[in-house]
C-alpha cells in the first residue's frame, strides 16, 4: 500500500460522495422543476450520475463486469430521455 | 517512480476531475433560473465527468493487469447520444413556452421546429 494508492482510494471515496450529493441535488431539482423540461433534465441527469456511480463501484471493486450493466443504463438512459421528450412534444411517442 | 505509481496518479486525477464535472454540472441544474441555462451545465456531466471517470477505469483496468478498452465505447455512446437528447429537451422548452421564442431566423421564414406544413395551417385555423 504506496501512497500513490492511498491517494487514489481517497479519490475514490471522494468520487462516491461527490457523484451521491449529485443524485439527491438533482432529485431536489425533479421534485421542484416548474416546468416539464427541467424535470426530463433532471432525470436524464440522475441517470448519467448512476452511470457514474456503477463505473466507480467496478473501479472500487477491481472487476470487469460492469461494462456491460454501464452500457445498459446509458442506452435506457437516452431511448428514456428521448421518449419522455417526444410524448411531451407530440403527446404519443411512436406515431 | 515507476509506470505503477505514474498510471496511479493519473487515475486519481481522471476520478478528481470526473467528480468536479460532476458536482459543478448539477450545482449548475440546480442554482441556475431559466430552464434554457439549466440545461446547459447537466451535459457537462454527460461528456466531460462520465468521460474522465471512463479513463479512470481504463487506467485502472490497467494497473490491475487486465487491458480492457471496453469502456471507450460507452464513451463513443454517449458523446453522440448527448448533443441528441439536449435537443429534444431544448425542443420541449421552446414548445412548453418556459423560455422566450428565439428571434426570427435571418432567412427563412421560421424555425423548423416551429414551422407548420401548409396543408396543417389551415386546420388549425379553422375553429377560431
Amino acid at each position: 500500500m504506496t501512497a500513490a494508492t492511498e491517494l487514489m482510494n481517497i479519490a475514490i471515496f471522494v468520487a462516491f460522495v461527490t457523484l451521491a450529493l449529485g443524485q439527491i441535488l438533482s432529485m431536489v431539482r425533479l421534485v421542484l422543476g416548474p416546468t416539464s423540461g427541467d424535470r426530463i433534465l433532471a432525470l436524464d441527469t440522475m441517470v448519467i450520475n448512476a452511470l457514474g456511480l456503477v463505473v466507480l463501484l467496478g473501479i472500487y471493486q477491481g472487476v470487469q463486469i460492469y461494462f456491460e450493466v454501464s452500457l445498459l443504463i446509458a442506452m435506457l438512459g437516452f431511448v428514456s430521455t428521448v421518449a419522455l421528450a417526444r410524448f411531451k412534444l407530440r403527446g404519443d411517442i411512436i406515431e | 517512480m515507476s509506470v505503477e505509481i505514474l498510471g496511479t496518479y493519473a487515475v486519481t486525477l481522471f476520478l478528481l476531475i470526473g467528480s468536479g464535472f460532476a458536482a459543478v454540472g448539477v450545482l449548475g441544474l440546480l442554482k441556475f433560473n431559466d430552464s434554457m441555462t439549466r440545461l446547459h451545465a447537466p451535459t457537462k456531466v454527460g461528456t466531460v465527468g462520465i468521460g474522465a471517470l471512463l479513463l479512470a477505469s481504463v487506467g485502472h483496468s490497467f494497473l490491475i493487469g487486465g487491458s480492457s478498452m471496453h469502456e471507450l465505447l460507452i464513451m463513443a455512446f454517449l458523446f453522440v447520444t448527448a448533443p441528441i437528447s439536449a435537443n429534444f429537451i431544448a425542443k420541449v422548452n421552446i414548445h412548453s413556452r418556459s423560455c422566450e421564442t428565439p428571434p426570427a431566423p435571418l432567412q427563412d421564414s421560421t424555425w423548423s421546429t416551429l414551422n407548420v406544413p401548409e396543408e396543417e395551417r389551415e386546420v388549425e385555423e379553422k375553429p377560431s
